[in-house]
């Protein structure tokens, strides 16, 4: 749940679908990646999309990042309609941040430079752009490697460089698709743990995907379980732990029963 | 170690992974040419040939040195530097343009291509004499000449390189809302460079050899229009001596564009490797 669910005003949706869904290629051989999906993701809300490989979790996130249109249906960010036919808005793009599958750095430019590559494009100062690739490259904790090149870091710093891209521009909406798979065990727990921070300090909207079950319930206020052929949304799992929400959250009994309940629902669907 | 390191991204990252191996070439390459020279020595003694045919390497030596002292071979290698480097400049101007628009624009590369082989099947140095009735003995038809010559690798490795942009760098500067032209600038040129720039390293050496032969017909000046006069006063040695000329000229020109790579894709595997394609 959002954590303002208390509040009397009720709470504006960040991102809104309704009736969407997703055909991918030509007539005669098309897959059918996402069938009609209604959902709306309040503002200042995690949610978290779960389920197995080649549900439509990545092509859901694509389309609510404007990357590509959805076949049907309305697509709607900050109360913006996201596509008028076949057109992006652009204004609406605006508000989101995107973190790919691949971190995606730009091998021409050092990992400060593809840090503030948003903020350039934007026309900001170079001396704001300075300042702000020391302060996420600590935050993602990849201080002092901001003149390297891309290639010479490991998967897992490239990764996080690509969320300090993404943190550079404040954007109000994360979506990130899959952002730690690359990362080890502890590093991921280091960074979920971080991720949480940002979110509860900065109030951003996030919707994230993954394949790890406890990162999902350790994350989200909301899991929402994809079955496959065609993608659709299976289960929707409020989660009420209190924030911040610790390590030790994940060994507690009502953590692990929901995890169960995840994982058995996610063995029968997939 | 960090001093190695230090040392070694100073000389252009010429040393990657084993130092000896880097430093192999400026021990074998001199070696080979002296173990060369001495053969070459070796059968011109022996054998007793005609000078006219295989002239010693002293006499070769002695007349490259003349070359050097004469104002009019100083001359001719500048005329063909100029009319190499204009002919390249066009090239790349018309070659990278062309390149960018062509791998865009499906139907315009559907509609060219079939010209661009047939102008690349066609032996262009039989073009020679045409230019020469078109145009003069001037410097117009060898700058043309070599031009159209270093044209066709720079434009397919253009396109190539535009072709081969990563769909995810696409995504990125799609979901940072770039502008087109923020795309060109930030993405699809810097991303197409490497071939880009590889394109120009075979595009020099032909312009050069463009160049060249367009001084063979034409003109009082010029290396090839030198060459040719060695051969008719049967000056064999004079000729060795402006094919060592061309040769350095063509080093120079390659090396230039090497550096080229060294200075602006720093970034890619390529760099600091003379032998990049
Ligand atoms: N560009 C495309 N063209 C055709 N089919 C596609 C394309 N992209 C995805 N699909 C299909 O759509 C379905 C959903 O794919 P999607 O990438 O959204 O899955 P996913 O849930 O992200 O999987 P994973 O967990 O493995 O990343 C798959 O059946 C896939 O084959
Ligand atoms: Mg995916």
């Amino acid at each position: 749940m959002p954590r303002n669910n208390l509040t009397a005003a009720p709470v504006p949706a960040a991102i809104c679908l309704e009736q969407v869904d997703k055909w991918y290629g030509e007539f005669g051989q098309q897959v059918h990646a996402l069938d009609v999906t209604d959902l709306e993701v309040l503002q200042g809300e995690f949610v978290v999309l779960l389920g197995p490989s080649g549900c439509g979790k990545t092509t859901l996130l694509r389309m609510i990042g404007g990357l590509i249109a959805p076949s049907h249906g309305r697509l709607r960010v900050m109360e913006r309609d996201l596509w008028k036919g076949k057109t992006r808005q652009s204004d609406a793009v605006a508000d989101l941040g995107v973190v790919f599958q691949d971190a995606n750095l730009f091998p021409w430019l050092t990992v400060g430079q593809n840090i503030t590559l948003p903020l350039e494009l934007r026309g900001a100062p170079k001396d704001d752009c300075l300042a702000r690739v020391r302060e996420l490259a600590s935050l993602v904790g990849i201080a002092g490697f901001e003149q390297r090149w891309p290639r010479e870091l490991s998967g897992g710093m490239r990764q996080r460089a690509a969320i300090a891209r993404a943190l550079s521009y404040d954007p109000d909406i994360l979506l990130m698709d899959e952002p730690f798979g690359a990362l080890d065990a502890m590093t991921r727990d280091a960074m979920n743990i971080e991720l949480q921070t940002l979110w509860i300090k900065t109030a951003k909207t996030i919707v994230l995907v993954t394949h790890s079950i406890s990162e999902a319930v350790f994350l989200a206020d909301r899991v929402i379980l994809l079955s496959p052929r065609p993608g659709r949304i299976d289960t929707v799992v409020n989660i009420p732990f209190a924030r911040p929400r610790l390590l030790d959250t994940q060994t507690t009994t009502e953590f692990q029963s929901i995890v169960r309940d995840l994982r058995h629902r996610l063995d029968e669907i997939s | 170690m960090k001093g190695v390191n230090h040392v070694s991204k100073q000389i252009g990252a010429l040393v990657k992974t084993r130092d000896y191996k880097a430093y192999l070439p400026w021990i074998t390459t001199p070696g080979l040419c002296l173990l060369i020279v001495a053969i070459w020595w070796a059968y011109v003694t022996l054998s007793g040939i005609s000078a006219f045919i295989l002239p010693a390497p002293g006499a070769v030596w002695d007349a490259w040195i003349e070359l050097l002292g004469s104002r009019r071979a100083w001359a001719s290698a500048f005329l063909t530097a100029y009319a190499t480097l204009l002919g390249f400049f066009w090239a790349v101007l018309i070659g990278v343009g062309l390149g960018m628009v062509i791998a865009r624009v499906r139907w315009l590369e559907q509609t060219l291509t079939p010209f661009i082989v047939a102008s690349q099947v066609l032996p262009k140095v039989a073009l020679v004499p045409l230019f020469i009735v078109w145009f003069g003995f001037g410097i117009t038809s060898k700058v043309l000449i070599a031009a159209i010559l270093a044209f066709f690798p720079i434009l397919t490795n253009t396109v190539l390189g535009v072709k081969s942009i990563d769909q995810g760098h696409r995504d990125v500067m799609i979901s940072l809302n770039a502008t087109r032209w923020q795309v060109f600038r930030r993405l699809e040129l810097q991303s197409a460079l490497p071939y880009i720039i590889t394109g120009m390293e075979v595009g020099i050496v032909l312009a050069l050899i463009g160049s060249i032969v367009g001084e063979y017909l034409g003109g009082d000046l010029g290396l090839g229009h030198l060459l040719v006069g060695k051969m008719n006063a049967f000056e064999t040695d004079g000729l060795f001596a402006v094919m060592i000329h061309m040769t350095i000229l063509g080093f120079l020109f390659y090396f230039a564009i090497s550096a080229l790579r060294r200075i602006f894709v720093p970034w890619h595997g390529s760099a600091g490797s003379g032998d990049a394609h």
